[in-house]
């Protein structure tokens, strides 16, 4: 007899599989970073329209995450962090993955420009192809330089949120791209520091993997020098103030030292301890970015220079 | 014979069903408020058709003044009644 209880095909994914396919925890950052840039712009929005642009650059963000997973099924399944993902664990299959992420795309492009304006809405499209296409296709797995590039892509969306507003680019939405695109790097080669072996496996040329722990030290120092000059300058903007330059002063030279830290250890200390200067260094850099931004919004909110 | 039992799956199938109803509801909800918004605020809502309109304009801040002695078209009966009539055709 048929019984329903005999069915041992694929499973059939839940609706959170394919909330997960689009990247939430990536979106929560998305999310943030786009709305204090649309709300500290100068020209106000109307506070519907306002969600409704964050959102639909959220569900943008994470069309791309839909369709990178779509592509990277394969490097996922391999990585113990990523081995979960509804591609690899067998729940969507990658066709449904990149049907999700086309669609969502067109989607996202199109009401974000109905709901704000067509700059905007093109910003939005040159995000999503920037990542899916040139950072996953293309750049990721050739150049170790890949968390350069992919941190682009993730910088975008304060400057989207900015054109939402103001329908163009200006200095202080250029800064706050350079802010998410020099912290990137050092965040993430933190990580990679205390995740090696997920990469090499992988496959996929991190710098750890390709020139070496030391060199990837003294990029993270590197990177860290580069970025604060752009961090601070952006206080001295329309949009900074006071308050925004102490926070960034403050939270620069931590990063910095702890670049610096970083520098001057060996793999044999890290391992010793179990990399627990790189760790604290990488929760530093959570909260770099996070109250960075917050700190444009108080700001807005006492009011500028 | 009728089955009735409760697979898992069909657990995930409802989860999906209800989260997909949710999320149209949602975006029905969503372009609603857009609409009110963008018209209330009095947003232009018609694209630009090849062809220039007076009503795509942006309002003149120094309007010209009414004409004074309006002339009525020839053969209307404005034209035949004289002065009263051309001022808008009363007694």
């Amino acid at each position: 007899m048929a019984n329903i209880n005999a069915y041992e095909g694929p499973a059939d994914a839940g609706f959170g599989d394919y909330v997960a396919l689009l990247k939430p925890r990536v979106m929560s950052l998305v999310v943030f970073t786009a709305f204090v840039g649309l709300w500290i712009a100068p020209q106000p929005v109307n506070p519907f329209v306002a969600f409704c642009a964050v959102l639909f650059i959220a569900l943008g963000g994470g069309a791309s995450g839909a369709l990178n997973m779509w592509y990277d099924a394969d490097i996922d399944a391999v990585m113990r962090r990523t081995a979960g993902r509804p591609v690899p664990a067998g729940r969507v299959t990658p066709q449904e993955a990149l049907g999700l992420g086309i669609a969502l795309s067109g989607l996202s492009v199109m009401m974000l420009g109905l709901a704000a304006n067509w700059f905007a809405a093109g910003f939005l499209a040159f995000t999503i192809f920037f990542y899916a296409v040139i950072y996953t296709i293309w750049l990721k797995r050739s150049t170790p330089q890949n968390i350069v590039i992919g941190g682009a892509a993730g910088a975008f969306p304060p400057m989207i949120g900015w054109a939402c507003a103001t329908g163009g680019v200006s200095i202080e939405s250029l800064l706050m791209f350079a802010l998410i695109f020099f912290w990137t790097p050092p965040h993430f080669w933190a990580l990679a520091l205390f995740m090696n072996d997920d990469y090499s496996k992988a496959g996929v040329p991190m710098l750890t993997v390709t020139h070496g722990r030391k060199v990837t030290r003294r990029h993270i120092f590197a990177y860290t020098l580069v970025l604060a000059p752009f961090a601070i300058w952006l206080g001295f903007t329309s949009v900074g103030g006071p308050l925004y330059l102490a926070v960034s002063v403050v939270l620069n030279a931590l990063f910095i030292l702890g670049g610096w830290r970083i520098l001057c250890r060996d793999e044999e200390q890290a391992q010793a301890d179990g990399y627990r200067v790189e760790k604290r260094y990488f929760r530093l850099s959570l909260y770099y970015t996070f109250l960075h931004f917050l700190a444009l919004l108080l700001q807005h909110w006492v009011g500028g220079w | 014979m009728l089955q009735r039992v409760e697979h898992e799956l069909h657990r995930r199938r409802r989860s999906r069903n209800i989260g997909l109803l949710v999320v149209l509801l949602a975006f029905v909800v969503l372009v609603f408020g857009l609409s009110v918004v963008k018209i209330t605020q009095g947003d232009m809502m018609q694209g630009y058709d090849h062809r220039p309109r007076a009503s795509m304009l942006p309002r003149d801040p120094n309007p010209p003044a009414p004409n004074a002695g309006p002339v009525a078209a020839p053969g209307t009966p404005a034209a035949a009644g004289g002065p009263d009539a051309a001022a808008g055709g009363q007694p």
